[in-house]
């Protein structure tokens, strides 16, 4: 068991910048006050000008107004508000039709089956071998009862990116509201809300090297959205409780580390483990589309061994990855993302992803393939399945 | 640093003993698919007159706990008696290696019946199988229930597969409903005979594709 540690799981959790720590000390030590309104006491009044600062901050990265990003808890929490919010408004208004992807994350697509028990009617999007939704069924699914789409930007498993824009521009052509999951994308691919004609967009902090618990909902001005944590007037009246002002500076500061030239490095550890494995280690697949994923996801399924063997041996050599294999999960089912795009259990089983941050690097992902090769002969040579010639 | 499994377990996972396979054994199995997520392949020799396990090999496509199982299982078989390896229990496998969490008891159990199935295989090879009753359409049933339809990762009856049996004379018959150039019709053809040829009063499978 080596001493160093490769994290190479950034895509569920990522390591916290220490410049993000020291900009969010002061926030818990001195400037610890609740943000007053602009009527309260100095130091509510100069919290309350470090919130909006932020707020102003991670607004400006997708295009939008301050007072249209609303601070949640995170990914998860700003998928339900989206999901939910506009059901709980325009339901029984409007219509109780929505419609997803069946490759979105959890929060979205728990959020559209606990809808669905409500009494909505929920389409889920097939998608092809990439991954992508097929433009032609989104259009013939939209109906006048229709009140959200939500089509995430780019895969949380395979790193496949979505064609927001088109699929926004349908959105708004038919009148209805476009969510979109943001949280593999933000910072790392632009967004700009109204070339995209995003009307609700979820973020968070926890993959780009932020505090984890803090996250965000872009809320287009005017967007119905029912409130689901009653509580003040906080956030727009879109969420009640004390803000989190500490999440909200660390994110802020997050978000603004985030350089052009780091996820070109990032996207050139992943074209490089892709590269060294395809080349090292036979019969492998690459999952996701080759060109059109983030930067930092690299999956790729090693076909006659499971997914879990291989995370356990990585393991012992300070490696963390993680895999589709339903070994894995919790649920002890197989990823519905790689079962969506194949249907096949075998490609799900031995599926691989390598996720990227900061605190990566290229010599590292020599170290990986390296054992990697070994593994993978070790696990294959006590395999029973590619034996019998063919499969 | 904290490993989700104990030490013994991750011993056999590393180093899994008796790995690989026997040629022309005198039993064999293989349960589970990829499909299912597990699969686990059991090779076993045995000596005719004192009905001793003399060498046994397994593979397995499948996590730690189903690698472990089957190396353990291989070293609690090896020596005995078909008659003592039959009666391996999970629970004992899993003693052996100091205890497996509860949640993958589904991915190790896979192991000890393959050790059973192996057994049974030689049994009804060499005429040893206790109970005689003819093969019928529901024995037949009961055994394509453990071949796998690769497409669904359900079994072959569940996806209703299986068109048509025919049981006449000792010879088996089956039609399948998949079109004979199928990706996967020899895969299933070669598992399908692998489950029926060993039946006792059986001398033919013929796998039919009308799809």
């Amino acid at each position: 068991m080596g001493e160093k540690v490769i994290y190479l799981d950034n895509a569920a959790a990522t390591k916290l910048d220490e410049a993000v720590f020291e900009e969010m000390k002061s926030c818990f030590f001195e400037k610890y006050a609740v943000a007053t309104s602009e009527f309260g006491y100095s130091q509510g009044i100069e919290a309350r000008e470090i919130l909006l600062k932020a707020r102003t901050d991670l607004a400006a990265c997708l295009g939008a107004d301050p007072e249209e990003m609303v601070f949640t808890s995170g990914n998860a929490e700003s998928g339900n508000l989206a999901l939910k919010g506009v059901a709980g408004a325009l339901g029984e208004k409007k219509g109780k039709h929505i419609i997803v992807s069946k490759i979105e994350d959890f929060p979205v697509l728990h959020s559209a089956k606990t809808l669905e028990k409500q009494g909505f009617k929920v389409d889920y999007l097939d998608v092809d071998e990439f991954g992508f939704i097929d433009m032609g069924q989104l259009e013939k699914r939209i109906g006048a009862d229709t009140i959200l789409v939500s089509v995430q930007h780019a895969n949380q498993e395979i790193g496949t990116v979505q064609d927001i824009e088109k699929i926004g521009k349908l959105c708004r052509e038919r009148d209805v509201l476009f969510h979109t999951d943001a949280t593999h994308t933000f910072t790392r691919i632009p967004i700009d809300v109204n070339r995209v004609n995003a009307d609700l967009v979820t973020i968070s902090a926890h993959t780009i090297h932020g505090p984890k618990g803090i996250g965000g909902l872009y809320v287009r001005k005017g967007t119905p959205l029912m409130k689901l944590m009653d509580g003040g007037f906080q956030e727009f009246d879109h969420r009640g409780g004390i803000e989190n002002i500490p999440g909200a500076v660390g994110f802020a500061k997050a978000a603004r580390l985030v350089t052009p030239e780091e996820n070109l490095y990032l996207q050139a550890m992943q074209k490089r483990i892709t590269e060294l494995v395809f080349e090292r280690i036979p019969l492998v697949t690459l999952n996701g589309h080759p060109e059109k994923r983030i930067p930092q996801n690299a999956n790729i399924t090693f076909h006659h061994v499971e997914g879990e063997s291989i995370t356990l041996h990585l393991d012992m050599y300070g490696i963390a990855v993680s895999t589709g294999s339903a070994c894995f999960s919790r649920s002890l089912e197989a990823s519905h993302v790689m079962m969506a795009i194949g249907g096949d259990h075998e490609r799900a089983h031995g599926s691989i992803r390598f996720s990227f941050g900061r605190f990566n690097s290229m010599e590292e992902v020599g170290f990986v393939v390296e054992k990697l090769e070994k593994i993978i002969e070790n696990l294959r040579r006590i395999s029973p399945l590619g034996k019998r010639g063919g499969n | 640093m904290p490993f989700p499994y104990n030490e013994i377990v991750l011993e056999h996972f590393k180093n899994p003993r008796n790995v690989g396979s026997i040629e022309n054994p005198d039993g064999k199995a293989t349960e589970g698919s990829p499909a299912c997520g597990d699969m686990v392949s059991v090779y076993i020799n045995v000596e005719p007159e004192t009905k001793i396990i003399t060498d046994i090999k397994f593979e397995s496509y499948g996590c730690a706990s189903n690698i472990a199982t089957g190396s353990i299982i291989t070293e609690l078989a090896k020596g005995k008696t078909l008659e003592e390896a039959k009666h391996i229990t999970w629970k004992e496998a899993s003693e052996a290696l100091g205890g497996l969490p509860p949640i993958k008891a589904h991915c190790s159990v896979l192991a000890v019946e393959g050790l059973r199935s192996a057994i049974q295989n030689y049994e009804e090879k060499h005429g040893l199988e206790i109970n005689r009753e003819p093969t019928t359409e529901e024995v037949v049933r009961k055994r394509l229930k453990r071949v796998m339809n690769p497409m669904k990762g359900l079994d072959m009856i569940a996806t209703n597969l299986v068109k048509e049996i025919e049981i006449k004379d000792g010879s088996i018959r089956i039609v399948i409903d998949l079109p004979e150039s199928h990706q996967f019709a020899s895969t299933i053809r070669e598992e399908s005979k692998e489950r029926l040829e060993t039946l006792w009063d059986i001398k033919d499978v013929k796998i039919e594709f009308a799809g």
